[in-house]
């Protein structure tokens, strides 16, 4: 008797499930197996003094997103897509955002 | 109980065997329905991980940097400021930090180039990241820089100034270093020509953590023209700087939810005549009106649990196997170095809980919503037509 | 075994169009027997069919089913009697498009949460008794008149029915058809189902299977019943 399509998305949906499971282990051992290099990591940041995590190197802005300031692409408008790709992706730090009260 | 599986079995049947007769439409709308729940979760995925990496690996960064601002613009800090600073109660050092950027334009990449204490007494020697290794120009075949291997920079004055590479920062540190060259102090001021006395901005430490607002604040009425940047502040920027609702990434959902409005809006503006009159052959036939809201429930859960799984599951491996591979010509943009690293996987059953009930339950709701009338209709109403 | 008391029926009751379809209607029908309910369009035929079916619930009136009174019953038991006791054949064949012929058979069964095996069993063997066998996997569209008309009727039998209930089952088919059709109900008969159909075709009306003829003429009884 051929599989009944109920069984099969059944299966399907199981399977999805399990996926998701795997996901969520895959987390807690990759953050145990991490451990080491993110300490590494961090005692690099610490020596150097480094202020922020190199996730572009396109503009200064986005290279050194929390030491940016408002005279770089963002001056128009936070979501104008600027010259630089990689801005439009990352959004205006916070405290660059006007602010109720002042600093 | 077996009679109830059974019969959920039974219904689940013919709702997939009936989403089966329009294939081609059900499979458009599956496709852009688990492509925006894809985006989204990328997205959030990715966020989340990098947020989880600040906060960690941050964690220590220097409590105040005291940038200067003339004409609105960056400036350098003159050294002077050093000891004024050091001089406020609660600041417990004050260093001056000398960096900058160079571009160098036989690669077109750009190095974050940075004064390190560490290099001080070795002129000509460098210490450089996963990315600089990579260095490739074009027309030349490429091979990654090690120990040993001389990179040529220009100076201020035009003239080349040969470095040494003394070590590789190691692979797993690419997120922080990737672009980083550290330099001896001499060495950096004859690249940049840079100014005796300058620096480009001050590390402050801060005796006590809670008065570093309070100390910037000092610092900010003893040097007007100072800008300085508290660690809370470095921390909350890659709290927010993913955010989806910024950027690109709106109008791309955007235009992937418009997709999925369309084909989904044939369900949820009520049923053609078509679906009404097979809701009345199955109520004749003997389907009772909670049979056929089950079927209507499962005409829409199906569609959006596939959705949601292939959509979840597409975005993990896209965030943490590929390193983002399609966030990553936004990312890189026009720059030549691109960091390699891959972002430990940070998924909390809770985020995904909040990822389900956002996707699957509207559409879910907006499949049964509209049939409600039709379900209830009298059994004897296809006998009568 | 149905015995209908004084059943009227009125649509869209207290409005402007309230419509009477069928007027103080007393009725009797036999275990096992074959009825036909013959009149013009409009006497209110199918009317009576629904009503007879625990399809519709009278306007007043008694339905009586065996012992069990249908008419005082609420939804929900008046919805697993019909399952149970009652399959329908209709004038149009009414089959869900685009699904294989088996599926069609199997639907009236799927709510009742029988085993899948247990019922695909019983479908199979319905084909297969109705000359059917080997379409299974056909789609419904693809089945010529005849074809469709058996289905329509081993949709009617799956869930093993005591009373099946046609109306004009023949109004679209040629005279062959329309006599293979009575031909079927023969054979459902000596298995000691009770049928009951409406049609104003002769050729049903004629057939040697046919126990009694029941006349309805604008909502009443005109002859073989008793009268309200």
């Amino acid at each position: 008797m051929p599989a009944r399509n109920a069984d099969l998305f059944a299966a399907f949906l199981a399977l999805g499930v399990l996926l998701v499971g795997l996901m969520l282990v895959d987390t807690a051992l990759s953050r145990r197996l991490d451990e080491a290099a993110v300490g590494q990591r961090r005692a690099i940041v610490t020596t150097l003094t480094l202020t922020d995590l190199c996730l572009t190197t396109e503009t200064r802005s986005t290279r050194h997103p929390s030491l940016a300031d408002l005279h770089t692409p963002f001056q128009d408008h936070p979501l104008a897509l600027d010259r630089f790709p990689s801005g439009s992706l990352m959004v205006l730090p916070p405290h660059l955002r006007p602010r109720e009260e002042a600093r | 109980m077996r009679r109830a599986l059974e019969r959920q079995r039974h219904i689940l049947d013919f709702t997939l065997s009936s989403l089966a007769r329009r294939r081609g439409r059900n499979l458009a709308l599956l496709i852009v329905y688990t492509l925006v729940v894809f985006l989204l979760a990328s997205v959030l995925f990715l966020a989340a991980a990098l947020k989880r990496e600040a906060a960690l690996v941050l964690a220590d960064t220097p409590d105040l940097i005291v940038q200067r601002l003339t004409a609105g613009r960056q400036d350098l800090v003159p050294i002077r400021y050093v000891e004024s600073i050091a001089r406020i109660r609660g600041v417990q050092a004050v260093e001056p930090r000398l960096w900058g950027y160079y571009f160098d334009s036989l690669s077109g990449a750009t190095y974050t180039l940075m004064v390190s204490a560490a290099l001080a007494d070795h002129p000509g020697a460098i210490l450089i990241g996963g990315g600089v290794s990579r260095r490739s120009e074009p027309g030349r075949p490429a091979r990654p820089l090690g120990k040993g291997d001389v990179l040529p920079f220009k100076d201020a004055d035009g003239g080349v100034l040969p470095l040494r590479v003394q070590g590789v920062f190691p692979a797993a540190s690419e997120l922080v270093t990737a672009d980083l060259v550290l330099v001896s102090a001499t060495d950096f001021r004859r690249l940049f020509a840079f100014p005796d006395g300058q620096a480009t901005d001050l590390v402050v430490r801060v005796r006590n953590a809670r008065e570093r607002a309070t100390v910037a604040a000092k610092i900010s009425r003893l040097h007007p023209d100072s800008r300085p940047v508290l660690r809370d502040d470095i921390l909350r920027t890659y709290e927010a700087v993913f955010d989806w609702r910024g950027g690109v990434i709106v109008l791309v959902l955007a235009g992937a939810l418009l997709a999925f409005v369309i084909l989904a809006w044939d369900k949820a503006t009520g049923l053609s005549a078509e679906e009404r009159r097979e809701i009345g052959i199955l109520k004749a036939i003997g389907w009772e009106t909670s049979d056929v809201l089950l079927m209507k429930f499962w005409e829409g859960a199906a569609v959006s649990l596939c959705a949601f799984f292939l959509g979840v599951f597409l975005a993990y491996l896209h965030v943490f196997f590929t390193s983002s591979l399609l966030f990553e010509p936004f990312l890189k943009g026009w720059s030549v170095l691109y960091p390699r690293f891959r972002l430990t996987p940070q998924v909390q059953l809770g985020q995904l809980a909040v990822l389900f009930v956002l996707t699957v339950v509207p559409y879910t709701v907006a499949t049964i919503v509209p049939s409600w009338r039709s379900a209830t209709i009298d059994p004897d109403t296809v006998m009568r037509r | 075994m149905i015995r209908l008391v004084d059943v009227s029926k009125v649509y869209n009751a207290g409005r402007d169009n309230a419509f009477v379809a069928v007027d103080g209607v007393s009725l009797t029908i036999a275990a096992g027997t074959v009825t036909a309910l013959q009149g013009p369009s409009g006497s209110g035929k199918t009317t009576l069919l629904c009503l007879a079916g625990c399809m519709a619930r009278p306007s007043s009136g008694r339905i009586f089913l065996e012992d069990t009174e249908l008419t005082s019953l609420p939804e929900r038991f008046l919805t697993d009697i019909r399952r149970r006791t009652f399959g329908f054949v209709f004038q149009r064949f009414n089959l869900i498009k685009g699904v294989s012929v088996l599926e069609n058979v199997m639907l009236p069964a799927y709510p009742t949460g029988e085993p899948h095996a247990v019922v695909r069993q019983r479908a199979l063997a319905l084909l297969d008794l109705l000359g059917l066998a080997g379409k299974g996997s056909a789609r419904v569209e693809w089945l010529s008149g005849g074809e469709a008309q058996r289905t329509a009727i081993a949709r009617a039998l799956i869930n093993t029915p005591a009373v099946l209930i046609a109306d004009e089952p023949t109004a679209h088919l040629d005279t062959t058809l329309s006599r293979e059709f009575m031909d079927s109900m023969g054979r459902l008969k000596a298995r000691g189902t009770t049928i009951l159909i409406a049609s104003h075709d002769p050729l049903v009306r004629d057939a040697p299977v046919i126990d009694r003829i029941v006349e309805m003429r604008d909502g009443r009884l005109v002859a073989g019943g008793e009268q309200g």
